[in-house]
Protein backbone atom coordinates (compact mmCIF):
# COMPACT_ATOMS: atom_id res chain seq x y z
CA UNK A 1 0.00 0.00 0.00
CA UNK A 2 1.11 3.54 -0.98
CA UNK A 3 1.58 5.69 2.34
CA UNK A 4 1.00 9.70 1.61
CA UNK A 5 4.24 11.31 1.41
CA UNK A 6 2.47 14.11 3.41
CA UNK A 7 -0.83 15.34 4.48
CA UNK A 8 -2.48 18.44 3.46
CA UNK A 9 -5.21 20.26 5.72
CA UNK A 10 -7.22 21.94 3.14
CA UNK A 11 -5.96 23.61 -0.29
CA UNK A 12 -3.84 26.44 0.67
CA UNK A 13 -2.45 25.01 4.00
CA UNK A 14 0.98 23.26 2.19
CA UNK A 15 2.53 20.26 3.99
CA UNK A 16 1.99 19.52 7.80
CA UNK A 17 6.36 19.50 8.20
CA UNK A 18 6.90 22.85 6.53
CA UNK A 19 10.37 23.23 4.54
CA UNK A 20 12.05 25.05 7.35
CA UNK A 21 11.89 22.24 9.36
CA UNK A 22 13.49 19.79 7.25
CA UNK A 23 16.43 22.48 7.14
CA UNK A 24 16.48 23.01 10.84
CA UNK A 25 15.26 26.46 10.13
CA UNK A 26 17.66 27.28 7.51
CA UNK A 27 16.55 28.97 4.69
CA UNK A 28 19.40 29.28 1.97
CA UNK A 29 22.61 27.57 1.82
CA UNK A 30 25.72 28.59 3.53
CA UNK A 31 28.00 28.55 0.54
CA UNK A 32 28.26 26.22 -1.67
CA UNK A 33 25.94 27.10 -4.98
CA UNK A 34 25.32 23.96 -6.40
CA UNK A 35 23.46 24.71 -10.07
CA UNK A 36 20.66 22.87 -10.70
CA UNK A 37 22.13 20.42 -12.86
CA UNK A 38 25.41 20.37 -10.73
CA UNK A 39 26.03 16.12 -10.88
CA UNK A 40 26.84 14.91 -7.55
CA UNK A 41 28.33 11.54 -6.13
CA UNK A 42 28.02 9.65 -3.11
CA UNK A 43 31.98 9.50 -2.10
CA UNK A 44 31.19 6.11 -0.16
CA UNK A 45 33.03 6.97 2.71
CA UNK A 46 31.01 6.38 6.42
CA UNK A 47 29.23 9.10 8.21
CA UNK A 48 31.22 10.32 11.07
CA UNK A 49 30.11 9.35 14.45
CA UNK A 50 28.83 12.75 15.71
CA UNK A 51 26.96 13.39 12.14
CA UNK A 52 23.41 12.16 12.00
CA UNK A 53 21.46 12.23 8.89
CA UNK A 54 17.65 13.13 8.38
CA UNK A 55 15.40 10.86 7.16
CA UNK A 56 15.17 13.16 4.03
CA UNK A 57 19.20 13.01 3.93
CA UNK A 58 19.59 9.42 3.69
CA UNK A 59 17.43 9.40 1.30
CA UNK A 60 18.94 11.49 -1.46
CA UNK A 61 22.37 10.53 -0.10
CA UNK A 62 21.12 6.61 -1.44
CA UNK A 63 20.03 8.48 -4.71
CA UNK A 64 23.21 9.54 -4.89
CA UNK A 65 25.19 6.44 -4.85
CA UNK A 66 24.05 7.04 -9.02
CA UNK A 67 25.80 10.64 -10.33
CA UNK A 68 22.42 13.10 -9.89
CA UNK A 69 21.73 16.18 -10.29
CA UNK A 70 19.88 18.74 -7.72
CA UNK A 71 16.87 18.91 -9.97
CA UNK A 72 16.77 14.91 -10.45
CA UNK A 73 16.90 14.48 -6.59
CA UNK A 74 14.68 17.22 -6.04
CA UNK A 75 11.85 15.24 -8.87
CA UNK A 76 12.69 12.51 -7.37
CA UNK A 77 12.32 13.28 -3.48
CA UNK A 78 9.17 15.20 -4.76
CA UNK A 79 10.99 18.23 -1.89
CA UNK A 80 11.52 21.61 -2.77
CA UNK A 81 14.38 22.82 -4.63
CA UNK A 82 16.03 24.93 -2.26
CA UNK A 83 15.13 22.49 0.56
CA UNK A 84 17.37 19.90 -1.06
CA UNK A 85 20.19 22.31 -1.90
CA UNK A 86 20.52 23.01 1.29
CA UNK A 87 19.91 19.34 2.62
CA UNK A 88 22.89 18.32 -0.03
CA UNK A 89 25.30 20.97 0.82
CA UNK A 90 25.05 19.47 4.58
CA UNK A 91 26.14 16.02 3.32
CA UNK A 92 28.83 18.11 1.06
CA UNK A 93 29.59 19.34 4.18
CA UNK A 94 30.20 16.07 5.81
CA UNK A 95 32.15 14.48 2.96
CA UNK A 96 29.60 12.48 1.81
CA UNK A 97 28.71 13.64 -1.35
CA UNK A 98 31.15 15.20 -4.18
CA UNK A 99 30.70 17.09 -7.62
CA UNK A 100 31.62 15.40 -10.53
CA UNK A 101 34.00 17.71 -12.54
CA UNK A 102 32.46 18.56 -16.19
CA UNK A 103 34.30 19.32 -19.05
CA UNK A 104 34.11 23.16 -18.59
CA UNK A 105 32.31 25.22 -16.22
CA UNK A 106 31.19 28.46 -18.03
CA UNK A 107 28.58 30.90 -18.63
CA UNK A 108 27.79 29.36 -21.89
CA UNK A 109 28.08 25.51 -22.95
CA UNK A 110 31.26 23.88 -24.72
CA UNK A 111 30.69 24.54 -28.31
CA UNK A 112 32.01 20.62 -28.73
CA UNK A 113 29.30 18.97 -26.52
CA UNK A 114 26.28 21.71 -28.43
CA UNK A 115 27.54 19.88 -31.52
CA UNK A 116 27.23 16.72 -30.37
CA UNK A 117 23.70 17.46 -28.72
CA UNK A 118 22.63 18.60 -32.26
CA UNK A 119 23.58 15.84 -33.88
CA UNK A 120 21.77 13.79 -31.61
CA UNK A 121 18.29 15.65 -31.32
CA UNK A 122 18.23 15.56 -35.09
CA UNK A 123 18.31 11.68 -35.02
CA UNK A 124 15.97 11.59 -31.89
CA UNK B 1 48.59 7.38 -28.20
CA UNK B 2 47.83 10.88 -29.60
CA UNK B 3 45.98 12.32 -26.32
CA UNK B 4 45.75 15.75 -28.68
CA UNK B 5 43.94 14.41 -31.47
CA UNK B 6 40.99 13.23 -29.17
CA UNK B 7 37.78 14.35 -28.36
CA UNK B 8 38.21 16.69 -25.77
CA UNK B 9 35.13 16.20 -24.06
CA UNK B 10 35.46 12.97 -22.22
CA UNK B 11 33.48 10.07 -23.23
CA UNK B 12 35.34 7.56 -21.23
CA UNK B 13 32.42 6.37 -18.89
CA UNK B 14 30.02 4.76 -21.67
CA UNK B 15 27.17 3.79 -19.32
CA UNK B 16 24.59 6.28 -20.73
CA UNK B 17 22.41 6.48 -17.71
CA UNK B 18 25.22 8.15 -15.81
CA UNK B 19 25.17 11.58 -16.42
CA UNK B 20 28.26 13.42 -17.34
CA UNK B 21 27.28 16.37 -19.00
CA UNK B 22 24.41 18.60 -18.47
CA UNK B 23 23.15 20.76 -20.53
CA UNK B 24 20.21 23.53 -19.47
CA UNK B 25 17.20 25.03 -21.77
CA UNK B 26 14.91 27.24 -20.50
CA UNK B 27 11.34 27.35 -21.66
CA UNK B 28 9.52 31.18 -21.03
CA UNK B 29 6.62 32.86 -21.70
CA UNK B 30 3.24 33.86 -20.10
CA UNK B 31 0.65 31.48 -18.38
CA UNK B 32 -0.97 29.48 -20.62
CA UNK B 33 1.44 29.83 -22.95
CA UNK B 34 2.55 26.33 -23.59
CA UNK B 35 5.33 25.65 -21.67
CA UNK B 36 4.09 22.41 -19.50
CA UNK B 37 3.00 20.80 -23.09
CA UNK B 38 5.98 21.86 -24.57
CA UNK B 39 8.10 20.59 -22.11
CA UNK B 40 6.27 17.10 -21.55
CA UNK B 41 5.74 16.34 -25.35
CA UNK B 42 9.70 15.96 -25.22
CA UNK B 43 10.02 14.31 -21.84
CA UNK B 44 9.43 12.08 -19.09
CA UNK B 45 9.49 13.98 -15.92
CA UNK B 46 7.20 14.93 -13.29
CA UNK B 47 7.53 19.05 -12.41
CA UNK B 48 9.83 20.38 -9.94
CA UNK B 49 8.36 22.13 -6.82
CA UNK B 50 10.28 25.48 -5.48
CA UNK B 51 9.56 26.39 -2.53
CA UNK B 52 11.07 29.89 -3.11
CA UNK B 53 9.16 32.87 -0.93
CA UNK B 54 10.54 30.68 2.09
CA UNK B 55 13.75 31.82 1.59
CA UNK B 56 13.21 35.47 2.66
CA UNK B 57 9.58 34.80 5.01
CA UNK B 58 11.80 35.44 8.21
CA UNK B 59 13.75 38.84 6.49
CA UNK B 60 11.11 39.92 4.55
CA UNK B 61 14.11 41.92 2.38
CA UNK B 62 13.35 40.67 -1.33
CA UNK B 63 11.41 39.78 -4.31
CA UNK B 64 8.15 39.03 -2.39
CA UNK B 65 6.57 41.76 -4.08
CA UNK B 66 3.34 40.39 -5.13
CA UNK B 67 3.36 37.90 -3.29
CA UNK B 68 2.49 39.05 0.26
CA UNK B 69 -0.73 37.55 0.99
CA UNK B 70 0.36 34.27 -0.24
CA UNK B 71 -0.49 31.69 2.31
CA UNK B 72 1.45 28.86 0.29
CA UNK B 73 5.43 29.24 -1.34
CA UNK B 74 5.42 26.89 -3.53
CA UNK B 75 5.87 27.45 -6.81
CA UNK B 76 6.04 24.88 -9.96
CA UNK B 77 8.13 24.50 -11.92
CA UNK B 78 7.81 22.88 -15.71
CA UNK B 79 11.06 20.29 -15.40
CA UNK B 80 12.05 17.84 -18.21
CA UNK B 81 14.89 15.81 -19.18
CA UNK B 82 15.92 13.94 -22.47
CA UNK B 83 18.82 11.19 -22.06
CA UNK B 84 21.30 11.33 -25.35
CA UNK B 85 23.93 8.86 -25.63
CA UNK B 86 27.46 9.35 -24.12
CA UNK B 87 26.14 10.54 -20.65
CA UNK B 88 24.64 13.86 -22.08
CA UNK B 89 21.72 15.19 -20.14
CA UNK B 90 19.40 17.97 -21.20
CA UNK B 91 17.23 19.89 -18.65
CA UNK B 92 14.47 21.78 -19.76
CA UNK B 93 12.87 24.48 -16.99
CA UNK B 94 10.20 26.23 -17.75
CA UNK B 95 9.62 28.86 -14.84
CA UNK B 96 6.44 31.23 -14.42
CA UNK B 97 6.61 34.26 -16.59
CA UNK B 98 5.29 36.71 -14.14
CA UNK B 99 8.02 39.20 -13.87
CA UNK B 100 8.11 38.46 -9.45
CA UNK B 101 9.65 35.18 -10.34
CA UNK B 102 12.58 36.56 -12.13
CA UNK B 103 14.63 36.43 -9.36
CA UNK B 104 14.67 32.82 -10.41
CA UNK B 105 15.66 33.15 -13.78
CA UNK B 106 19.29 34.30 -13.26
CA UNK B 107 20.10 31.44 -11.31
CA UNK B 108 18.76 29.01 -14.28
CA UNK B 109 19.83 30.83 -16.94
CA UNK B 110 23.61 30.73 -15.35
CA UNK B 111 25.62 28.29 -18.14
CA UNK B 112 22.62 27.82 -20.06
CA UNK B 113 22.65 26.67 -23.74
CA UNK B 114 19.41 29.26 -24.35
CA UNK B 115 16.10 29.90 -24.00
CA UNK B 116 12.37 29.43 -26.10
CA UNK B 117 10.21 32.03 -25.79
CA UNK B 118 6.53 30.68 -26.32
CA UNK B 119 4.29 33.24 -27.50
CA UNK B 120 0.53 33.34 -28.08
CA UNK B 121 -0.68 35.24 -30.96
CA UNK B 122 -3.48 36.03 -29.25
CA UNK B 123 -1.32 37.85 -26.15
CA UNK B 124 2.08 38.48 -27.64
CA UNK B 125 2.70 41.98 -25.21
CA UNK B 126 2.64 39.16 -22.25
CA UNK B 127 6.17 38.20 -24.07
CA UNK B 128 8.06 41.14 -24.21
CA UNK B 129 9.16 41.20 -20.76
CA UNK B 130 10.57 37.54 -21.52
CA UNK B 131 12.33 38.88 -24.53
CA UNK B 132 13.47 41.58 -23.10
CA UNK B 133 15.43 39.51 -20.13
CA UNK B 134 17.04 37.58 -22.55
CA UNK B 135 18.14 40.24 -24.89
CA UNK B 136 19.77 42.15 -22.28
CA UNK B 137 21.71 39.12 -20.76
CA UNK B 138 22.65 38.11 -24.04
CA UNK B 139 21.41 34.58 -23.62
CA UNK B 140 20.64 32.84 -27.06
CA UNK B 141 17.02 32.78 -27.79
CA UNK B 142 14.57 31.52 -30.02
CA UNK B 143 11.04 32.49 -30.42
CA UNK B 144 7.98 29.82 -30.88
CA UNK B 145 4.59 31.00 -31.66
CA UNK B 146 1.73 28.51 -30.15
CA UNK B 147 -0.64 28.19 -32.81
CA UNK B 148 -3.69 27.88 -31.11
CA UNK B 149 -6.95 26.47 -32.34
CA UNK B 150 -8.82 29.24 -33.78
CA UNK B 151 -6.46 31.83 -33.67
CA UNK B 152 -5.65 34.31 -36.24
CA UNK B 153 -2.93 33.40 -38.41
CA UNK B 154 -0.26 35.44 -38.47
CA UNK B 155 3.03 34.95 -40.47
CA UNK B 156 6.59 34.56 -39.07
CA UNK B 157 7.58 38.17 -40.63
CA UNK B 158 4.04 39.48 -38.79
CA UNK B 159 4.91 37.81 -35.47
CA UNK B 160 8.75 39.30 -35.95
CA UNK B 161 7.77 42.75 -36.53
CA UNK B 162 5.69 42.40 -33.69
CA UNK B 163 7.59 41.73 -31.11
CA UNK B 164 10.73 43.88 -32.73
CA UNK B 165 13.50 40.82 -31.99
CA UNK B 166 16.68 41.26 -33.77
CA UNK B 167 16.86 39.67 -37.42
CA UNK B 168 19.35 37.13 -36.49
CA UNK B 169 16.66 35.50 -33.96
CA UNK B 170 14.89 32.66 -35.06
CA UNK B 171 10.83 32.71 -34.92
CA UNK B 172 9.06 29.55 -35.98
CA UNK B 173 5.33 29.30 -35.74
CA UNK B 174 4.36 25.58 -34.12
CA UNK B 175 2.35 23.49 -32.01
CA UNK B 176 3.78 22.63 -29.62
CA UNK B 177 1.38 19.39 -28.81
CA UNK B 178 3.11 17.61 -31.04
CA UNK B 179 6.97 15.97 -30.62
CA UNK B 180 8.77 16.01 -33.52
CA UNK B 181 7.97 19.87 -33.46
CA UNK B 182 8.95 20.38 -30.13
CA UNK B 183 12.42 18.28 -30.46
CA UNK B 184 12.48 20.59 -33.94
CA UNK B 185 12.52 23.78 -31.63
CA UNK B 186 15.37 22.59 -29.56
CA UNK B 187 17.40 21.80 -32.66
CA UNK B 188 16.78 25.55 -33.48
CA UNK B 189 17.86 26.39 -30.45
CA UNK B 190 20.48 24.77 -30.10
CA UNK B 191 21.67 25.85 -33.67
CA UNK B 192 21.06 29.24 -33.08
CA UNK B 193 23.05 29.42 -29.71
CA UNK B 194 26.23 27.56 -31.40
CA UNK B 195 25.81 30.41 -34.15
CA UNK B 196 25.66 33.12 -31.68
CA UNK B 197 29.09 31.54 -30.19
CA UNK B 198 30.62 31.75 -33.70
CA UNK B 199 30.07 28.20 -34.86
Amino acid sequence: METPRERWIGRDAGPVVRPYAMTRGRTRTRGLVLDLVTVLVATGRPPGERVWLSREQRALLELCRRPSTPADLASETDLPFRVVQILLEDLHHYGLIEEVQQARQADRPDPRLLMRVLDELRRL
Amino acid sequence: MNFAASDAVPTAARDDDVPLHTLKILVAGGFGVGKTTLVSAVSEVRPLRTEETLTDASTGVDDLRGVEGKTTTTVAMDFGRITLSGGVRLYLFGTPGQERFWFMWDRIAYGAVGAVVLVDTRRLTTSFASIDFFEQREIPFVVAANVFDGARRYSVEEIRDALDVDPHVPVVLCDVRRPDVAKSILVTLVEHSLHQAGY
